[in-house]
């Protein structure tokens, strides 16, 4: 439902980080680090991105998502483990307080531009 | 060729949630972001508690709703100041964002204001990503859903610091298994207080204003973890 606005999110973010030397070129690809415990559907969120970033930089780009495990730290033991499902309660001790390390991204890492040499290349095919 | 980039999608509403906190506090304000499924009792729950902790705690109420101002309209006949906020306006949104309650906030007179409340829209997906600006987040859920909701919706129960089971009086007439669902939210999070209460009857409405007058003292005392 809110995979829209992230969408839009990611083109603007994405729009700016072109360094002024490459506007124009055709951007590849996005790559993102999304965490397993976030609200928002990858299939969703994909089908936004395409419609979104017609006439756009963007359009075109391809959503590269690396999706993170959820990771949690106990504050009792300081044991670490990857939940595989939704019981957030220390395996080792049973401790309920925890810290999440990892599971709650949704970050925008790194966009692939085509450069001068890729545009040759393509030029030469 | 690849520009690392390394920015949290939501940034702009993230730094948007800290200035609305920033400005809460400054002004001495306890913000608290009310989420729920539609039709769990957000809107009776505030009605009930505005009733009694109003009448010692100056407090003040923003909805959200994609349409209609008839939440509004029923919390203003408790006598405290209530913004309303259409996002339709803002393009049919299933949550409120940091920018939108920052608008709301303004429109209002908050001087004296101890205790604001944002009734959010609706929705156990969507506004669990969104940072307002609050202290604390609860939710609400109700006897007549699903006992599982909170390991259906684990980012809500999970980013939530109390929970309510509202409805309680009509757990005679259901086949809802009460400690099955507070099971449920315990697993999600562990250490999260859980009040069922009854908005209607006002049947266990004294641990949660407790637990709210409670937060209220911490953040004036400064003590707020």
């Amino acid at each position: 439902m809110h995979e829209m606005g992230i969408a839009m999110e990611i083109i603007e973010i994405a729009s700016q980080s072109i360094p002024e030397a490459l506007k124009g070129a055709k951007v590849h690809s996005v790559r993102l680090k999304i965490g397993k415990l976030t609200a928002v559907v990858a299939e969703s969120l994909r089908f936004c991105f395409d419609i979104v970033s017609r006439d756009t930089p963007l359009n075109g780009a391809v959503l590269r998502i690396e999706e993170t495990p959820v990771v949690a730290r106990c504050h009792e033991c300081a044991g670490e483990w990857t939940l595989e499902g939704p019981f957030f309660s220390c395996p080792a001790c049973g401790g309920g307080k925890l810290t999440l390390i990892s599971g709650r991204e949704l970050d925008i890492e790194a966009i692939e531009i085509e450069d001068e040499d890729d545009a040759h290349a393509n030029g030469g095919k | 060729m690849e520009i690392k980039v390394v920015r949290k999608v939501l940034s702009v509403n993230e730094k948007m949630a800290e200035e609305n906190r920033r400005l809460f506090s400054q002004k001495g304000v306890y913000v608290i972001n009310v989420m729920s499924s539609p039709g769990s009792g957000k809107t009776a729950l505030l009605e009930r508690t505005l009733a009694d902790i109003s009448k010692t705690i100056p407090c003040a109420v923003i909805v959200g709703d994609i349409c209609t101002t008839h939440d509004a309209d029923r919390l203003a006949r408790c006598g405290v100041p209530v913004s309303q906020i259409n996002t339709d306006a803002f393009g049919g949104e299933c949550h409120l964002a940091a920018h939108v309650v920052e608008k709301a906030a303004q429109e209002m007179d908050l001087a004296g204001i101890r205790l604001l409340f944002v009734e959010n829209v609706g929705n156990l997906v969507c506004p669990a990503e969104f940072d307002i600006g609050e202290d604390s987040r609860v939710v609400v859920m109700s006897v007549t859903e699903g006992e599982d909701k909170p390991l259906k919706y684990p980012v809500m129960f999970r980013t939530c610091h109390a929970a309510v089971i509202n409805k309680s009086d009509l757990l005679p007439h259901l086949d809802y298994d009460l400690d099955q669902a507070r099971a449920n939210i315990l697993n999600i999070h562990p250490e999260m207080p859980v009040f069922t209460l009854s908005a209607k009857t006002g049947e266990g409405m004294t641990p949660w204003l407790e637990w709210l007058r409670a937060r209220i003292e911490e953040k004036s005392s400064g003590t707020t973890g």
